[in-house]
């Protein structure tokens, strides 16, 4: 498929998106179809360091809350318009991401990962003791008056799908670069890679930036999705979980392996969370990753790439 | 005389309180078939890693075609023409052979390539390999693995190639099979500095040899004057 081609699809994907949102159906679906489309771009924005490049990262809550809390940052001193609040949550989460990739120059593998963990509790308890986003206790944000259409959530619902679509244009676009192919050499091996000319540094600085924006953009309309922000959401452990499982489900190596995973976990939790309880989705998401590592390492990808016999 | 190719003078690598290299000097000319060798332990690995940027220096020089290059990391000294292989292979695991090349074809020797398909297509063929090109790694034995070393080394297009112990663990046939390529890549213009434990084949590849004995230089010459040298003698066999 051409990057023609896929611009279009991703357009018409949109737009379907809009026209459902047009369609007046329960509510909640747009409520629960925001979460998913939401997971979309964070599975797709930490496959392209965890996958591509093969850093797993465990302080995805660490990204996502950057984006959400410097939205509060800007609602409270600014009342700043949401595409502002995206493209500045996006921003602040890419700082964080480029900080991030010069770890990568002293730690590989878990080092690594136990890093990035360690940074996501570093940044919850900066953020509990910074009063003026709401601290401990948390902080109500007040959605805007009359948003371009429908209500609130729905207009939300639609802003996140666009989201989506161009967090997932863009990995596929990196993954098919030289960039992407880069990427996998230093993932397979990275000695190996900058002998051969591979300037792994700067691809590794690349990805954890782009990783991070796409993050904090997630992050970024969350307050005025939740209208109530305290640490402990912004924070919430089911980002760690859900980022890495969900591409691994899906399959790591191709842009659609977090696409399916993202849809397929965050549907499964959505409906765990109403016909079960709210507490057993992490559960739920738990069984299915360790049933995945276990018998199709390679996700669903790897599965259906086995089934057609290579 | 010409000018060298690579110079490197005074190398210093310390680990710790350890000094695996100390002031080691030489001198490779264009062209060349150098060897370079020493028991276990004398630091011929360690001096690739520097020559090569993946370990930084302590001390001395390294100039390549007359330039600076001790502080330059490694992408862009191979950029420049000097290319390793590994002692134990290192190929990129999710990629068929073609790949492989693929990234040194892309990165390596960006600018320099007309046809990426046609130039690993040349490589594949002359290496042997060209009827695995659509293989992963996995599936190769150890002589093709080292070959795709090769290979992928070549892909690099390298002035200077630095091979690593290419035949450590390999049958005489083999060993005669790698040498070979070797050979052959030297004639097409290629400096080549062989590290090898095998003697049988340094002594038949190389023109000049260095030997390294406990981050030392010990001696230098044609392989006759160094097997001859009993300083030599002594650092392999002992008093």
């Amino acid at each position: 498929m051409k990057t023609g081609r896929a611009l279009v699809v991703g357009v018409i994907v949109t737009a379907l998106g809009i026209a459902l949102a047009m369609l007046k159906v329960n509510p909640y679906f747009y409520f629960a179809g925001y979460v998913i489309l939401q997971y979309i771009v964070i599975a797709t924005a930490w496959n392209i360091l965890g996958g591509y490049a093969g850093y797993v990262n465990f302080g995805t809550p660490a990204f996502f809350a950057m984006g959400a809390y410097t939205a509060v940052f800007l609602i409270r001193s600014m009342k700043a318009p949401l595409p502002v609040l995206i493209v500045a949550g996006g921003l602040v989460a890419a700082l964080l991401g480029l900080g991030i990739g010069y770890l990568t120059l002293r730690l590989r593998g878990t080092f690594f990962s136990i890093a990035t963990l360690a940074l996501a509790v570093v940044l919850q308890t900066a953020i509990i003791n910074w009063e003026y986003v709401g601290g401990s206790r948390g902080l109500s944000v007040i959605r805007p008056q009359g948003p371009p259409f429908g209500n609130y959530v729905v207009f939300l619902f639609t802003v996140m799908g666009g989201l989506a679509v161009v967090s997932v244009l863009v990995a596929r676009f990196i993954e098919r670069s030289w960039i992407g192919r880069g990427l996998a050499a230093l993932r397979d091996n990275e000695e190996a890679a900058e002998c051969m000319g591979v300037p792994t540094l700067k691809l590794k600085l690349f990805a954890t930036t782009v990783s991070g924006f796409l993050l904090g953009v997630a992050g970024a309309p969350f307050p005025y999705y939740v209208t109530f922000v305290e640490p402990n959401s912004a924070f919430a452990l089911d980002y760690a979980v859900n980022a890495l499982a969900m591409p691994m489900i899906g399959g790591t190596t191709s842009w659609i392996g977090p696409v399916i995973g993202a849809v397929l976990l965050g549907t499964a939790s959505q409906l765990a969370t109403v016909t079960i309880s709210s507490e057993m989705n992490l559960f739920i998401v738990g069984v299915v990753l360790v049933g995945f590592v276990v018998l199709a390492p390679e996700g669903i990808l790897g599965l259906v790439r086995r089934l057609r016999g290579r | 005389m010409a000018e060298p190719l690579l110079e490197v003078q005074g190398l210093v690598k310390r680990f710790g309180g350890f000094t695996a290299l100390n002031k080691v000097s030489l001198s490779v000319k264009p062209g060349e078939r150098f060897g370079l060798i020493g028991p276990n332990g004398s630091g011929k690995t360690t001096m690739i890693n520097c020559i090569s940027g993946a370990l930084p220096v302590d001390g001395g020089s390294i100039r390549f075609e007359g330039r600076e290059i001790t502080n330059l990391p490694p992408h862009q000294r191979t950029r420049l023409g000097i290319v390793r292989s590994f002692q134990i292979p290192k190929p990129f695991t999710s990629m068929t052979v073609r790949e492989n090349l693929g990234i040194p074809l892309e990165y390596a020797a960006a600018g320099r390539i007309r046809d990426e398909d046609a130039e690993a297509a040349e490589i594949l063929r002359d290496i042997g390999l060209d009827a695995k090109a659509h293989l992963r790694p996995a599936g190769l034995t150890q002589i093709e693995m080292r070959k795709l070393e090769l290979a992928r080394a070549m892909a690099a297009r390298p002035k200077l190639l630095i091979s690593d112990e290419a035949m450590a663990g390999l049958s005489s046939a083999e060993v005669d099979d790698i040498l070979a390529i070797l050979f052959r890549l030297n004639t097409q213009g290629i400096t080549i500095i062989m590290i090898e434990h095998i003697m049988r084949a340094v002594m038949r590849f190389s023109e000049r040899i260095v030997v390294l004995d406990a981050g030392e230089r010990i001696a230098e010459g044609t392989p006759e004057e160094v097997v001859r040298n009993p300083a030599v003698e002594k650092a392999y066999l002992g008093e």
